[in-house]
């Protein structure tokens, strides 16, 4: 036989037992040239543009599904930032329209979230970047599908603390009109935000980007964890190259679905983004994989090394399997969508503060977390500003998903069900930066960002 | 023009009884689809691992109807059957 017994169970194994998965497919979709003085053309051309690719992505992926025997969790799209698009409707209401356009749009199609209702203000905004950070709460909480974002810092321009200190307000206000809050679980803030990532909330189509890209998401920390269960003795080394060998597998098999995916459809291939991403189901925890490596809770010190390793292995197996791997990859710390997280936040192993730290050497930030609903809005702004830091002056990607969530306390847990899991809220430093963030600016790029 | 040959593997995974190999290849038999090659070992963590590479460029079933009644054959032996064409295997375990 061509293939080993071991090695077509060690495949099967991997999806029967250890939740592997393509974790999501996501269709970036160029909409600047639906662009039209006639409003409602306009949002009937996105409309169609959109429905017309989407319906095609859920029916191939499902045949791809069959084909591989990998389940492919979820379909999405990206859209173009929707404030470049609407620069010449600059209205409020319009900008509520044509988010309900790219709900319907969606809903109709059989997508689950689809993401770019966003800016990118790293250096400043627009008279239209300000009004969408205005409409944000409304879009948030009268929409179900559209997913939110603004990068409001790069290594290369620096930090934008005016559009941050528009974000606790604009938070608190969507929390306020939302059930549970759970718009805020839809809206990303970054710095060195990627143009081509698959994960929502986050997702959106960048304006290097040709008309279509089809950038694959695949996950597996079931996997990896396997591995590392199955080598308790090994160092660190060998540890890293174990884990290396895995995502390389596993990347593989993302890249062969995103090519053949987006064969069928007829669109470019973009990238494979292998990032290690919880989800509820038993087993499939980032912070099982660290608990393997040999860590009673994470949030534990050693935590960060951990991560580091982890990390590390995981960009470097992707890389050395793929051509095309972009967008995060690494490893997702989302609170609320890890059973292992929820866990060490509840048992008092993991703070915020702790948390800021490993989000330093993994590759999103501070993810799917909430915090008291009293908190004021300058200290979500500074929890924000603090993460976003880290990502410009290192020069990598940091993101904040933070709910404010009303009436609740440090220590609570809500239940937001589904792929966003239960989120515990945290505890925060009760002093204030509230004087140093009203001087606003920017934050000037750092020194490595002079390279030419 | 003939149709290419696509393999497809079948993977069986549970604990080692008798009959797993007649029932699945009966059905197999059944629906027109040659066996091209048979492996089977118990696992160092116990588990028994039937794999067959399959032709099923003759097949009276789609690949989905085929995946669909092979996991019927397999929850009434008690295990675990998995579908999957070649390709992935080739990306996995080749560079």
């Amino acid at each position: 036989m061509a293939f080993d017994v071991e090695e077509i169970y060690e495949t099967a194994s991997m999806i029967l037992r250890q939740n592997l998965d393509i974790r999501a497919t996501t269709l970036g979709i160029n909409l600047k040239d639906c662009i039209d003085s006639d409003f409602s053309a306009f949002c009937a051309g996105v409309y169609y543009r959109i429905c017309g690719h989407a319906s095609r992505l859920v029916a191939e992926t499902e045949e791809l599904e069959r084909k591989y025997g990998i389940p492919i969790v979820n379909k999405r799209i990206a859209v173009t930032p929707v404030s470049l698009i609407m620069e010449t409707h600059r209205t409020p209401e319009r900008f509520l329209e044509m988010g309900k356009t790219l709900d319907a749009a969606a809903r109709d199609a059989g997508i689950d979230f689809i993401g770019g209702f966003g800016a990118l203000v790293q250096k400043g905004l627009t008279r239209t970047d300000r009004m969408l950070i205005e409409v944000l709460p409304e879009v948030l909480s009268r929409t179900d599908r559209v997913c939110a974002f603004l990068n409001v810092g790069s290594t290369v321009s620096g930090l934008n603390l005016d559009a941050v200190n528009l974000l606790g307000g604009m938070l608190k206000q969507t929390a306020a009109k939302s059930e549970n809050a759970v718009g805020c679980a839809k809206f990303v803030v970054f710095a060195n935000a990627p143009e081509d990532n698959p994960f929502m909330a986050g997702a959106f189509h960048g304006v290097g980007e040709a008309d279509t890209a089809l950038n694959i998401g695949i996950s597996g920390p079931g996997v990896v964890k396997s591995v590392v269960d199955q080598n308790r003795q090994c160092d660190l080394t060998a540890l890293s190259e174990l884990i290396k060998r895995t995502v390389f597998k596993i990347t593989r098999a993302g890249e062969l679905i995103g090519r053949e995916l987006a064969a069928a459809m007829d669109v470019n291939f973009g990238i494979v983004d292998i990032s290690l991403a919880s989800t509820t189901a038993r087993g499939d925890s980032v912070a099982g994989v660290i608990e393997a490596f040999g860590i009673e809770k994470i949030g534990a010190h050693g935590s960060t090394l951990a991560i580091a390793l982890l990390m590390n292995a995981v960009k470097k197996g992707g890389a050395m399997a793929s051509g095309n791997v972009g967008g995060l990859s690494g490893t997702f710390i989302p609170v609320s969508e890890d059973a292992g997280m929820i866990d060490a936040v509840s048992k008092g192993a993991l703070g915020l503060d702790k948390l800021e730290s490993l989000t330093a050497v993994c590759s999103v930030g501070l993810d799917m977390f909430a915090v008291p609903g009293d908190v004021p809005e300058e200290t979500i702004n500074a929890i924000i500003a603090d993460e976003l830091a880290i990502g410009v002056i290192n020069n990598k990607t940091t993101g904040v998903r933070l709910i404010p969530m009303p009436g609740k306390q440090a220590g609570d847990l809500v239940e937001f069900g589904g792929l966003l899991g239960t989120v515990p809220v945290m505890r925060v430093n009760a002093f204030s930066a509230t004087d140093f963030l009203k001087r606003g600016g920017r934050l000037p790029a750092p020194v490595t960002s002079l390279r030419n | 023009m003939e149709k290419q040959k696509e393999l497809v593997f079948i993977t069986v995974i549970g604990q080692d009884r008798k009959g797993v190999v007649a029932s699945i290849s009966g059905y197999l038999y059944r629906k027109d689809v040659n066996i091209v090659d048979i492996n089977q070992r118990i696992m160092t963590d116990g588990y028994f691992v039937m794999s067959m590479a399959v032709d099923a460029k003759a097949a009276t079933v789609s690949m989905t109807e085929m995946s669909r009644e092979l996991d019927q054959v397999g929850r009434e032996l008690g295990m675990q059957v998995q579908i999957q064409h070649e390709n992935v295997f080739r990306m996995m375990h080749r560079i």
